[in-house]
């Protein structure tokens, strides 16, 4: 795609792109030049020498079984908010889509919690769910249900999934409602001469022609769940209790903290780098195909 | 439509008002947690309704702050936050819609590399190379400095790619006509382009400023001193391990504080919020 | 105001595309050209060079008495109207119709001075305020207008202008631009692939094809001598109709087995040589059975048009069309005979659709 319309000359372009160049230059292109660098390098316990010591940061990487785990923790994560966040967010929106009065406000309640921090989103979940303080813990205790997150990793792992799909809903709420007013109301009319009670309407007409949407927020809300919810994991467990709710972003950052491992972090984050472009690549392809239609 | 709605509309209130009970219950309890006093609270006390302690509460975080954990008043973090929040904002902007214009309306050899230059950044978020940066921040001594904070996490395609998205749907006749009037390209950027993506420009701010105001990991890598502390960040310090230690009303009104400015930005500016969203992604 | 010259000019796109093969005519000052043909025939790349939009690839365009392929469009001394109006959405009517003057440093007393009466004489004057969507179409057009007006060029470029109007403001306003171009006087350029607009307006009409001129001349000149099928069949309407016949004599061509006369006709051409027969919808007659020089007529059906009446049916075999008044009755179906006067028989080469005319 390109204008036919257009200017001639070299000077004037580079020099309105150089600020954006120069800062993407420095901040993206060489940290993460330094990454892929540094995940070939080998510190001794001292700091003092390093080795180029080429693949073994990864094979040391691949055979770890706290990796492995952080790998699990996130596939079983990403996989609960994904599914939770969707669904919930499709049911909201399709009743949002009825043309019912209040509408619009319903749609201002619903959308807010996007502007919340995901770090400030995590203390929130943490103080309901806090087992001595949390009123939503005493609640559970007061049933017979035994809850500490603090202690349960299963009960850990839990509270982030609610915390990260309480978050994640109102960005798939809008993008469904927008996918939903933006199908034909004549191809629903067709449907109600046709004879399609409103359920099945749903299956079979709606849900199908809001699948590009569906399919746009699958990939995003896996961006969302890899990299934005550092800021609830961290507040609400640090990763514990013992790993249980530490993600493959989450391990990037416990690993690189003290500087220990720091060819072992960046070969982590080599790992992450390839899977989001391999994730960019998927959502390029279909952006493309969604151009053609 | 000639079909009874009155029970799926019914259905429809009900599912709506669940939704928003669902969204609204974590942060009523916690404005009603900033409005009673630590003891009422750590004894598991706590009423579903607000407190007498409201102003007390709000005063002290706002201008003194918690007397062990962050120290310094919650204002002058908020402070911090906005400047970077803002810097965020009107940096991207800037440089996007600079590049934006160059990529579109200039044909040169090496426009197409630099658009996938820029491209590529799409979707890598700063927590992939997150220490990298941190030593290239360190190295260019830009720790516990706005500029630090800010601009590292400018460097993104969504900008670029959403200002060109709008650029392509400017009709050529614009820079047509413009021409036969006289304007070189620095007048029908100053006089044309931008006043026409006035919008595009709104929703982006919109969303860039809620972006920067809730980053959490790079403030709390690259700030080190009390005084650069962006609100975010301080919540995390005041909730300490040992409940005893932790003031959960100041905490909790460091929170509602800290939603307030991109809770209040998305209500009031709905609209360019959802253009923006829907545009930024497409 | 100023003549303008086209010498040669040619436009070969980036990959060899030829867009415009070498075209050459002069508009002489005050004349109103019009470029007609069909899309892609060329005639908007040609206006798109004289106004400085498109570079020229080879050949030469002056303005008056200065060449200006290499002059910028602002500095040539020329004002466009774009097809979709291209008004800047973001400024109101006044500032659309100022911003050129001012780009040039024009005096602000000045400025408004011409755009007042711009807007008064295309009665815009009350919606100097508004902004190009608070609109109606006819009135974007005219505030397109008043931005070519304000500017007092040499030359005014029309691209299209009219297309994006309803039938009964594009004939409103067709009359409105004619009047407009006579009472200021200025040289203008038309594209447009109406045929009515390119009659109408035209003291100069140029018809193009494939990136090449057909025929050029007086809009009545080419519609009664098409210089070839092409210019024939593309101006008027309905359109010609072109029938295969053979030459059977100076003078004389055959088609089927009647005859017709051919004033305008070559006479050195031999007997029995191809070629194609034109006759228009509104040059036939009705004649009586057996008359001299009659062709059979089979009617099929007919359509009322109101004014006149269109005999659809076949002649020869072959699908024909004739214009009749209203007075004229026929049977809705049957064989009727016609004569065509022999001056308005245009005979074609049935190879390269030149007119055998009279040399």
């Amino acid at each position: 795609m390109q204008k036919n319309a257009f200017f001639n000359g070299l000077t004037i372009p580079l020099m309105l792109l150089l600020p954006q160049l120069a800062i993407t230059v420095v901040f993206f292109y060489w940290p993460a030049s330094q990454a892929v660098w540094q995940s070939f390098l080998l510190e001794d316990a001292f700091g003092t020498s390093t080795e180029f010591v080429w693949f073994e940061n990864y094979q040391l990487l691949f055979s770890d079984p706290g990796y492995l785990k952080a790998f699990i923790n996130t596939l079983i994560f990403s996989s609960f908010v994904c599914m939770l966040s969707l669904s919930i967010a499709l049911l909201f929106a399709v009743m949002a889509d009825r043309a019912i009065r209040g509408a619009e406000i319903f749609k201002t309640l619903l959308i807010w919690p996007y502007a919340v921090a995901p770090a400030v989103a995590g203390v929130l979940w943490l103080f309901m769910f806090d087992p001595s303080l949390g009123m939503l813990a005493r609640g559970l205790s007061s049933m017979g249900i035994a809850w500490n997150p603090r202690l349960n990793g299963n009960d850990a792992m839990l509270l982030v999934i609610l915390a990260a799909t309480w978050k994640q809903i109102s960005y798939n709420f809008l993008f469904f409602l927008a996918g939903l007013q933006s199908i034909p109301k004549s191809v629903i009319e067709a449907a109600v001469i046709d004879g399609a009670r409103p359920m099945r309407r749903f299956w079979t007409i709606v849900f199908p022609l809001l699948s590009p949407t569906t399919f746009f927020l699958l990939v995003v809300n896996i961006v969302y769940v890899f990299f934005d919810t550092f800021g609830i994991i961290d507040t609400i467990t640090g990763g514990g209790p013992s790993g249980a709710t530490e993600t493959l972003v989450y391990k990037v950052f416990s690993d690189g903290k003290g500087g220990s491992n720091l060819g072992g972090s960046a070969a982590q984050s080599v790992v992450l780098l390839v899977m989001v472009i391999a994730m960019t690549a998927v959502q390029f392809k279909f952006i493309e195909r969604r151009v053609s239609y | 439509m000639v079909e009874d709605r009155r029970l799926g509309d019914l259905i429809a209130y009900i599912i709506l008002s669940i939704g928003v009970l669902i969204v609204a219950f974590p942060v009523w309890l916690t404005f009603v947690a900033s409005t009673w006093d630590a003891a009422t609270i750590i004894n598991g006390q706590l009423p579903l309704y607000p407190g007498p302690k409201l102003f007390e509460n709000y005063y002290r975080i706002l201008f003194v702050g918690t007397s062990g954990t962050t120290r310094e008043p919650v204002l002058g973090m908020m402070l911090n936050s906005f400047v970077m929040a803002m810097a965020i904002a009107i940096g991207k902007i800037f440089i996007s819609v600079l590049s934006a214009y160059a990529i579109v309306y200039y044909r040169f050899p090496f426009r197409m590399a630099a658009f996938w230059i820029i491209f590529v950044t799409l979707m890598l978020p700063v927590e992939v190379r997150i220490f990298p940066t941190f030593k290239v921040v360190s190295d260019l001594n830009m720790l516990d400095t706005y500029q630090g904070l800010a601009v590292p996490l400018i460097a993104s395609a969504t900008g670029t790619l959403l200002f060109r998205q709008f650029f392509m749907t400017i009709p050529d006749e614009l820079l047509e006509a413009s021409r036969i009037d006289g304007a070189g390209p620095f007048k029908f950027f100053k006089d044309t382009v931008v006043p026409l993506s006035i919008t595009t420009i709104a929703a982006l701010f919109v969303i860039q400023f809620i972006y920067g105001w809730n980053q959490y990991l790079w403030p709390l890598l690259v700030t080190t001193k009390d005084s650069m502390q962006t609100i975010v960040i301080a919540i995390k310090k005041m909730i300490v391990t040992s409940d005893a230690l932790t003031e959960w009303q100041l905490a909790m009104a460091t929170a509602m504080l800290a939603m307030l400015p991109p809770v209040l930005v998305v209500v009031l500016m709905q609209r360019l919020f959802v253009k923006g969203l829907v545009e930024t992604e497409k | 105001m100023a003549q303008v010259t086209l010498t040669n000019v040619k436009k070969v796109y980036a990959g060899g595309v030829e867009a415009v093969k070498g075209v050459s005519f002069d508009i002489p000052d005050g004349g109103f050209c019009v470029l007609v043909g069909p899309s892609g025939c060329g005639k908007s790349t040609l206006l798109r060079m004289v106004a400085g939009l498109e570079t020229i690839s080879a050949g030469e365009v002056s303005i008056g008495e200065r060449v200006v392929n290499e002059i910028g469009p602002a500095d040539r001394d020329i004002a466009m109207v774009f097809q979709n109006y291209a008004l800047y959405p973001h400024m109101s009517v006044y500032d659309n119709m100022a911003y050129g003057l001012r780009n040039r440093g024009t005096p602000k007393d000045e400025i408004d001075r011409r755009v007042k009466e711009a807007a008064r004489i295309l009665a815009i004057e009350g919606l100097l305020e508004r902004r190009p969507k608070q609109l109606s179409g006819g009135q974007r057009q005219r505030v397109a207008m008043g931005r070519a007006i304000v500017r007092k060029p040499q030359v005014f470029l029309f691209d299209e202008p009219l297309s994006k109007l309803d039938a009964k403001l594009r004939v409103q306003m067709r009359v409105e631009i004619k009047k407009l171009q006579r009472a200021l006087g200025v040289t203008a350029i038309y594209v447009t692939h109406d045929q009515v607009e390119a009659m109408t307006l035209s003291d100069k009409l140029v018809v193009m094809n494939g990136g090449q001129v057909e025929q050029i001349g007086l809009p009545a000149d080419v519609y009664k001598k098409p210089a070839s099928k092409f210019v024939a069949t593309f101006i008027g309407s309905p359109p010609m109709n072109i029938l295969p016949g053979t030459i059977d004599g100076p003078g004389i061509v055959a088609l089927g087995d009647a005859i017709l006369e051919a004033r305008d006709l070559r006479q050195d051409l031999p007997a029995q040589t191809a070629v194609e027969v034109g006759l228009r919808p509104e040059d036939v007659e009705i004649a009586s059975e057996g008359e001299a020089g009659s062709l059979p007529f089979d009617v099929e059906f007919i359509e009322e048009l109101g004014a006149t009446q269109l005999f659809h049916g076949q002649l020869a075999g072959l699908p024909f069309v004739m214009q009749a008044a209203t007075d004229v009755v026929a049977a809705q179906a049957g064989r009727i005979w016609i004569t065509v006067d022999p001056d308005r028989v245009h005979v074609f080469d049935s190879m390269t659709g030149v007119r055998l005319g009279r040399v």
